[in-house]
């Protein structure tokens, strides 16, 4: 049996109330209003730090190695050439021995990857691949799809053991169809004509694809328990339904007003969703929209009550939210107006890629050693033991921080240190089990940092070097949110 | 057991220059002026100096590397001159290799200079500090700046002695009010203005909890010392000499990184230099025991530990001195009696002489309208680096 094997989500913790959008760019535009708010990318987040994230929650208790490939799936990769999934995988820490690759340049790259990988591991060319859908699109002042788009990533792992959801069949339909674009130069998506996407494209292939699905699989719409699909206009989403026969349940709320629409990461978002409602027999169907479209349909198993909870998901990845008031930070975080950094923050120093490659399990799988000897677990790994009563020489193994716990034991905030968001917070951290190093703190603001708050580790931006082009990655300590 | 370098090396001249925004000088200008002090002073000639230790720190916007900036400065004939670098206590590790060239019997007589030109970065606060830590720092060191590290030990004293950020921030304006009523009085000092304690609590944060008058003064300066064996003092007229009693100086091994050992709210090695200070000057005693102190207050709450770390206070306790007066100009133990790195100011590579130099024009009586009555033995105590990975220098000198 061939399916899904765990999910994961996740939402940056920031909200845009879509009135403080429309407060500050409707004069150009007044026809752009949208009820409702959306989710926002903090300045230190992009697509590989929102997948990550939501890898992480599907990852949560599953040993990595049992993983033998990594699909990531984005229409905003960070870099154009450098593979962004092989990121993932070392922020995952999964073995050299596997299969990576981008799925780009269209928004259903993400059911594309998923399906990809679903053929991958029932030819049996792997046991287990892990999806990773992201994207931060970013809309031009004063346009719709400022209010409209949002930031968000969903994860799948995808197998042939321990299924929560099988299987059943898919459909896909490509076409060229021009709705928006992006040339290699460009820093925004442009759009044709509402009209067009909406009569042409949504109406035509959504009931295409689906239609196609259900008939592969010999089975009515009536037989689904869910059925997802994206549309960019509300009217249209339901007219859509009316038209394909759907039941008000058999429709999930598309976060349009509390998320807003994620890209790539849309339908797989909405899959996780309806997981996390589902019971052992529904059918579910999840197709995207995008150069075509692909419609895919599952049954979930009995399996799915053990997964029930224990991920974060879409759920508690909305209840963790922090108002963002002020349009101009929104903007600021995304480039889009550039902002006073002072001497201090326009020093840099060069990034040594050839150090990056002897530290890369260090500084993107956040992976320590530990003493064989006395037990100490130690960040950044040591040759040498650090505790004081063992010292022992070359006795370590390796050790991974990332999906450990900590308490905070002393920070602060800091105006001196150039952050794109001020203050700097950092500090210092003790994990569950041993081990302790200093990070950057972010989610949160300085008045809630306390000694002996309890925190955990989130895969962040360290920097952004546009001399020399580069993301540098590595861990921040962020609130524990449940 | 070594035997240690008590009583074996005189100090035979000091000078420092004004520190502050020398605008108008290089580090040339510095090293001259800091130099034709202690020479003066010492009322030697440049060609009795047989080796010197020169100490810079910041090669960015200093002088740059190797000890050639300061032999060529001076026109020095010839001698070995090794620059040292240590972080902030690079003035310290100067004199160190000074006093201990001379112990060893291969000089007789040597120079110790530090100098740094920190006004040339074009913003506020030492140059970045990420980049001083290596490369790999670049990776996987959080932006940290030396308010912020510090900032963190404040944070940490706090939890643990129960203070409100209301109570620990009023005991370290108490700290820092008086550096600057001491800084008043000094003619050479960077920052020459007093501050209550009302106005220090209202600054502006630097890095929580750490206000604008918590942090030091960063600035341009240099200072000197000349030295050489003790039986050799009275030659140059000194018949009751400045007597180096101890130099130590401790070094993080890591724990306190990376070992949860630590709790952060005192210096692990600001203690254990303390205390191997105090054994090889035989001080038992030091809260009796010393006359005045020139510690490391690069931050109030760096100063305010380490009256603990150096067994003045105990632990937890300092705050209640520090109520009491006990570190006042007038009182048991006066500490920064030149304003401190808080108003003397702190140019990183002469911070350790400059804090040598106080305690040396006191034990001569020669500090003017800051003139500490009859003191015998003065500590200076020298701090590099941050609360969690750092390095402290600690000097007795007594006559």
């Amino acid at each position: 049996m061939t399916g899904i094997v765990s999910y994961g989500a996740y939402i940056p913790r920031y909200r845009i109330d879509r009135k403080v959008i429309y407060k500050a760019m409707s004069w150009l535009n007044p026809a752009t209003f949208m009820p409702g708010e959306k989710a926002v990318a903090n300045y230190d987040e992009d697509s590989i730090t929102m997948a990550v994230a939501a890898g992480m929650d599907c990852l949560k208790d599953i040993d990595p190695n049992i993983i033998d490939g990594t699909f990531f799936a984005s229409t905003t990769f960070p870099y154009r050439e450098r593979q962004n999934a092989q990121i993932l995988s070392d922020a995952f820490n999964m073995g050299s021995d596997i299969r990576t690759a981008d799925f780009a340049d269209s928004l259903k790259s993400g059911t594309t990857a998923v399906l990809s990988a679903l053929d991958t591991v029932k030819a049996g060319s792997a046991r287990n691949i892990i999806v990773c859908a992201s994207d931060l699109r970013i809309g031009k002042p004063g346009s719709i799809q400022e209010e409209f788009f949002g930031d968000g990533a969903a994860s799948l792992l995808l197998g042939n053991d321990n299924i929560i959801a099988k299987v059943l069949g898919s459909h896909s339909v490509s076409y060229d169809f021009i709705d928006h674009w992006r040339a290699d130069t460009d820093m925004y998506d442009r759009q044709w004509e509402d009209r067009f996407i909406r009569d042409v494209g949504y109406k035509q292939f959504i009931p295409e694809v689906i239609s196609g699905a259900l008939n592969k699989c010999n089975l009515q719409i009536k037989d689904m328990a869910k059925v997802i699909y994206p549309c960019l206009y509300a009217a249209d989403f339901k007219g859509i339904a009316g038209k394909l026969g759907l039941e008000e349940t058999q429709l999930i709320d598309p976060m349009i007003n509390n998320v807003g629409f994620t890209g790539t990461s849309n339908s797989l978002m909405l899959l996780v969703a309806a997981l996390e409602d589902a019971k052992p027999g529904d059918k579910i169907l999840v197709a995207s929209f995008g150069t075509g479209s692909d419609a895919i349909i599952f049954e979930v198993t009995d399996e799915i009550e053990k997964i029930k909870g224990s991920r974060r998901g879409i759920k508690k990845n909305l209840e963790a939210k922090r108002a963002l008031d002020s349009y101009q930070k929104m903007i600021a975080f995304r480039g889009i107006i550039p902002v006073e950094k002072g001497i201090r923050g326009e020093e840099m120093p060069f990034t040594p890629f050839s150090e990056l490659w002897r530290l890369r399990d260090q500084v993107h799988g956040l992976v320590g050693s530990k003493c064989t000897k006395c037990g100490t677990p130690q960040f950044p790994a040591q040759t040498v033991c650090v505790n004081p009563d063992c010292g022992a020489i070359g006795q370590m193994g390796k050790y991974r921080f990332s999906n450990k716990k900590g308490t905070l034991f002393m920070y602060t905030g800091d105006n001196l240190a150039f952050s794109p968001s001020p203050p700097e917070m950092y500090g210092m951290v003790d994990f569950e089990g041993g081990g302790r190093y200093q990070f950057n703190i972010t989610d949160t603001d300085v008045d809630a940092l306390s000694v002996g708050m309890p925190v955990e580790m989130s895969f962040r931006r360290k920097y952004v070097d546009t001399t020399f082009g580069v993301y540098g990655y590595f861990w921040k300590a962020v609130p524990v949110i449940e | 057991m070594p035997e240690g370098i008590k009583d074996k090396v005189a100090i035979i001249g000091m000078g420092c220059t004004k520190f502050g925004e020398r605008w108008d000088v290089g580090s040339e200008e510095l090293i001259v002026e800091a130099f034709q002090e202690a020479i003066e002073d010492a009322g030697i000639e440049k060609k009795d100096i047989n080796a010197a230790w020169f100490g810079s720190c910041m090669t960015v916007n200093n002088v740059g590397k190797s000890s050639l900036p300061l032999s060529m400065a001076l026109k020095l004939p010839y001698i070995p001159v090794s620059r040292v670098e240590n972080f902030c206590a690079t003035g310290t590790e100067a004199l160190r290799g000074a006093v201990y060239a001379v112990a060893s019997g291969a000089y007789d007589i040597c120079l110790a200079l530090g100098v740094e030109k920190l006004k040339d970065t074009g913003y506020g606060g030492l140059p970045d500090l990420p980049s001083a830590m290596g490369t790999k720092s670049k990776f996987i060191m959080p932006n940290v700046t030396a308010p912020g590290s510090f900032a963190m030990m404040a944070t940490a004293y706090f939890a643990k002695y129960g203070l409100s950020p209301e109570e620990g921030k009023r005991i370290l304006a108490m700290v820092s009010s008086k550096s600057h009523s001491n800084g008043v009085k000094n003619p050479k000092a960077h920052l020459r203005k007093a501050a209550s304690v009302e106005k220090i609590m209202k600054a502006p944060m630097i890095a929580y909890p750490l206000g604008l008058f918590d942090c030091c003064g960063v600035s341009d300066g240099a200072a000197a010392a000349i030295v050489c064996r003790a039986d050799m003092a009275k030659n140059f007229g000194k018949p009751e000499p400045v007597k180096i009693k101890a130099m130590q100086m401790a070094l993080s091994s890591g724990a306190e990184l990376m070992h949860s050992s630590w709790d952060g709210s005192y210096v692990r090695t600001g203690t254990k230099c303390g205390a191997k200070a105090y054994e090889e000057a035989g001080i038992k005693n030091p809260r009796e025991e010393i006359s005045m102190m020139e510690v490391h207050d690069c931050f109030s709450i760096t100063e305010l530990v380490t009256y603990e770390d150096l067994q003045i206070s105990e632990r937890g306790k300092a705050g209640n001195d520090v109520r009491d007066g006990f570190f006042n100009i007038d009182g048991k133990i006066p500490c920064q009696p030149d304003g401190g790195l808080k108003c003397f100011g702190h140019p990183i590579g002469a911070s350790g002489l400059r804090m040598m130099y106080e305690m040396y024009l006191q034990l001569q009586g020669r500090a003017g309208e800051r003139q500490i009555k009859d003191p015998s033995i003065g500590l200076t105590h020298n701090m590099g680096g941050f609360p969690n990975q750092n390095l402290v220098s600690i000097s007795i000198a007594g006559l």
